[in-house]
């Protein structure tokens, strides 16, 4: 198989962002009839080298390689037309458009005036369709389709080319077990074909029943291509994981107090169902899972933006129903969103008044908003979280990430809250506010208050937390203390693997 | 998903920008453009004052605020409906209503009942508007324009066609709000004085002024503030049907009769108003004391134009010129070039 000359391949590829080595010296390569895994944990660098080979980014030294054609990618289209084809996790349909309107947007076939040929168009839709084997018609309207069937289009556009090689992204992240089928007999086809297959999952059941090899990204470097028929899970964590932590993960111990919140089966329609957990005072629980698992729907029901559909809510030992944001603040639940710019912030306001945003009913003098007051919990909470602001008149959109975070997390903080929810704590920050963030959640916790942090980061979960909940798909799949986690069994429980031990 | 979002909004920018050749404005092109309304205003009245002695006679010039009173009064609600994010191109077909039902209601229960009776159901209106747009979150273009239209043909339905008129013109106190003067400030202006100061210190000094802005700066993030955006919003409604009730009130005391389409495209001027006073379309950025200017000059080029003698019909194009220049200043402010592909 090393014989052939590869499908695709990618030489020394390095990329640079301001302030962070997303890619370094990175090369693998895909050979033709082969499924290709690429893994790596969140940040790893996955998507960033995919959007070099897409042509969104430009890699700053290194080489894409297609057959034994180096090529440059200027742009999406043009990596298409060099036979390299995407199937991208969160499709890019025009819901009005008919199927055949879709495989072929942008190069309808013409007839004379340019008018579109509307026989040829379906006819050429209908001979990939018959080879994908669906069981839609050219002409149906591509909203009405089930998820399943978009992505066939999806995968059916990628056929209009001649394909050296095609990338499924977490292809089956909305897939009934049922469409999975589907999709491997279409990606077996593919493979069958000669085209070379990249495929991006976390789920390690998925890896080893498809893939043929399986390459590894951690922290922008290639780590390491291993024969999936001659590996386990354990080599894959162990490649993907790699560093060695800080074990000693700063949990000064204190005193855990009584239980404030507990939640007891709840659901939510298909986000998560049947979620039990309580927190305690003086305690941090993280909440780990791939993106999509329901950690966030979670925080948002206890944060009054969604209705549990079942289950109930106790605090302090009293049952309780949250309907709104406004109703969760007065009981002491405080959320810092995972979109700090979109959910958390004002961006053109100032920094005062971001931060006492939630209390201004509360801050009056007569009619009128208590400045002073404002002013004094500005002062006292940026010096008690550091932040590097000139002043409360600043607009927080000139402010640093990092800055921005602390602002939200002050914004909570100067209310007291009885539970602080913390949803990505951490993303898009420099390393050093990071590491002050952390200390500052076990700060917290040290405290008493009782802290909720929802992460991606499998470093940052098992750092700050107590006691860590493990989730997949809408499901707790199990609850390890910080004493009996450790990466792998945790990697394990997020990928579904325990779920499908049990069951 | 928010994730992917993100980076994109991150990187794209940077990305693009390469194949794009948008027009940098630099430091003093920026200051201009933001500027730029004060600077085309101060260079109209140095025209004006060149081409005609009488623009800055102060006759004249009490004349251009007491006729901006009306428009002036309806701004100061729509300033609110604009910073939190909102249009209202009701308020003009809405004054007309106002007029005619306080000019009718004068002759069957008399002007102490007319008046109130009025505003309630001028503020019914605004709160229908409010439930539309605040609670249902209908888009405010689509809700206000239909309701231009609506509010128009209930009017006309109210009035029968017909044009209102007082029967007894010299016997009544209902001409005090337009055609009175208290220590010789006419009290159009004197009550669009006491409203600016009211509205500008709610605005300004007040928790609901400060939600205003959170929520037109950024309605998601004002509801994860636990901020109720609907009433905010509703509340903002209620308010510019206030203004709407007083400026009708000014406008039927001034007359004492008047033609069902008396507010007819004051809609576009006040939203003329407002936005070259500064408040930006997006929402959250925007004061009472910047509208008021945007007022007054509005007033005061129109009245220029019409000394150097411009047709009067020739203002309606010259106030649509006005709100283009003002929008496009406003966005070439804010991203720092005349022009650009992106954004």
């Amino acid at each position: 198989m090393s014989e052939q000359t590869p499908a695709l391949r990618l030489e020394n590829i390095t990329k640079t962002f301001p302030g962070v080595k997303a890619l370094d010296d990175v090369s693998f390569s895909v050979l033709p009839g082969e499924v290709h895994a690429l893994m790596g944990e969140n940040g790893a660098g996955k998507s960033t080298l995919m959007k070099v080979l897409g042509g969104l980014h430009q890699p700053d030294d290194g080489q894409i390689i297609v057959g034994e054609q180096p090529v440059r990618m200027a742009s999406p289209l043009d990596a298409k037309s060099k036979g390299i084809v995407f199937i991208h996790q969160e499709l890019s349909l025009a819901d009005e458009l008919t199927v055949a309107e879709n495989i072929y947007l942008g190069e309808l076939p013409r007839k004379r005036f340019g008018l579109v040929d509307w026989r040829r168009l379906y006819a050429q839709t209908n001979e990939i369709l018959k080879r994908l084997n669906v069981s839609f018609d050219a002409r149906a309207l591509v909203g009405d389709l089930s998820i399943a069937n978009q992505q066939m289009v999806e995968i059916a556009r990628a056929l209009t080319v001649d394909a050296k090689a095609v990338i499924f992204d977490e292809p089956t992240a909305s897939l009934t077990d049922a469409e999975k089928v589907v999709l491997f007999d279409v990606i077996s086809d593919l493979k069958s074909s000669g085209v070379g297959i990249i495929y991006i999952s976390h789920r390690m059941e998925e890896i080893f029943k498809i893939t043929d090899r399986i390459s590894v990204l951690r922290d922008g470097a290639y780590r390491g291509t291993l024969e999936t028929s001659k590996t386990n899970d354990e080599d894959i964590t162990q490649l993907m994981i790699g560093r060695t932590l800080d074990l000693s993960r700063n949990l000064a111990h204190h005193d855990v107090g009584d239980v404030v919140l507990k939640v007891d089966n709840l659901s939510c329609g298909h986000l998560y169902e049947n979620v039990s957990f309580e927190v305690r005072h003086g305690e941090v629980v993280g909440f780990y899972g791939l993106v999509g698992a329901g950690r966030t729907a979670i925080a948002e029901t206890l944060f009054g933006l969604r209705e549990p559909t079942a289950g109930r809510i106790y605090l302090d030992g009293q049952p309780t129903r949250i309907h709104s944001p406004a109703d969760a603040i007065r009981r002491g639940i405080s959320l810092v969103p995972e979109d700090r710019k979109a959910q958390g912030l004002v961006l053109g306001m100032n920094c005062r008044d971001n931060m006492t945003l939630p209390q201004v009913d509360d801050l009056k003098a007569g009619p009128f908003v208590a400045e002073g007051a404002e002013i004094a919990i500005f002062d006292q909470y940026r010096d008690r979280l550091d932040i590097r602001t000139p002043g409360w008149r600043q607009s927080v959109g000139n402010l640093s990430g990092g800055n921005q975070q602390k602002i939200v997390i002050g914004k909570w903080l100067s209310m007291h809250p009885n539970v602080l929810i913390v949803d990505e704590p951490t993303r898009g920050i420099d390393v050093g506010s990071k590491s002050e963030i952390h200390n500052l959640i076990r700060d917290l916790a040290g405290l008493g208050y009782a802290v909720i942090v929802i992460s991606s980061e499998m470093p940052e979960v098992l750092h700050v937390s107590d006691r860590i909940v493990a989730m997949f798909s809408g499901k707790i799949m199990r609850t390890f203390t910080s004493e009996e986690v450790t990466e792998d069994n945790l990697i394990q429980a997020i990928s579904g693997l325990s779920a499908d031990k049990v069951a | 998903m928010s994730e992917i979002t993100s980076k994109t909004a991150n990187e794209t920018p940077a990305a693009r920008s390469k194949g794009a050749r948008p027009v940098q404005l630099g430091v003093i092109g920026t200051f201009l453009a933001r500027q730029g309304i004060l600077v085309a205003f101060a260079l109209f009245m140095i025209g004006f004052t060149i081409a005609n002695e009488r623009f800055l006679d102060p006759d004249n010039i009490m004349g251009v605020i007491r006729s901006s009173a009306i428009l002036g009064v309806m701004a100061l609600g729509v300033t609110f409906v604009v910073i939190s994010g909102n249009l209202d191109l009701s308020v003009g077909s809405m004054m007309s209503f106002a007029t005619i039902v306080v000019l009718d209601l004068h002759d069957k229960l008399g002007p102490a009942l007319a008046i109130p009776s009025m505003y309630a159901m001028v503020l019914c209106l605004g709160a229908f508007i409010g439930f539309l747009v605040g609670y249902l979150r209908l888009n405010s273009l689509i809700v206000t324009l239909g309701m231009l239209s609506a509010i128009h043909g209930l009017t006309l339905t109210y009035s029968g066609g017909k044009n209102m008129d007082i029967a007894d013109k010299e016997g009544t106190w209902f001409d005090v709000f337009g055609q009175s003067a208290v220590l010789g400030i006419p009290v159009p202006i004197l009550l669009f004085a006491l409203l600016a100061s009211g509205l500008g210190i709610m605005l300004a000094k007040t928790p609901f002024g400060r939600k205003v802005y959170a929520v037109g700066g950024n309605g998601t993030a004002a509801t994860f503030s636990g901020i109720r955006r609907a009433r905010v919003v509703f509340t903002c409604y209620l308010i510019s049907a206030f203004c709407v009730a007083t400026a009708g009130l000014i406008q039927a005391s001034r007359s004492l009769g008047s033609q069902n389409t008396v507010g007819q495209g004051l809609e576009l001027e006040v939203l003329a108003a407002v936005i070259l006073g500064g408040a930006s379309l997006m929402g959250g950025a925007g004061t009472i004391f910047k509208t008021v200017i945007g007022v007054l000059i509005l007033g005061f080029i129109q009245n220029g134009l019409l000394l150097v003698g411009l047709q009067f019909y020739a203002q309606y194009v010259v106030t649509w010129i006005i709100i283009i220049l003002a929008v496009w200043l406003d966005i070439a402010a804010k991203r720092g070039k005349l022009w650009s592909p992106i954004a």
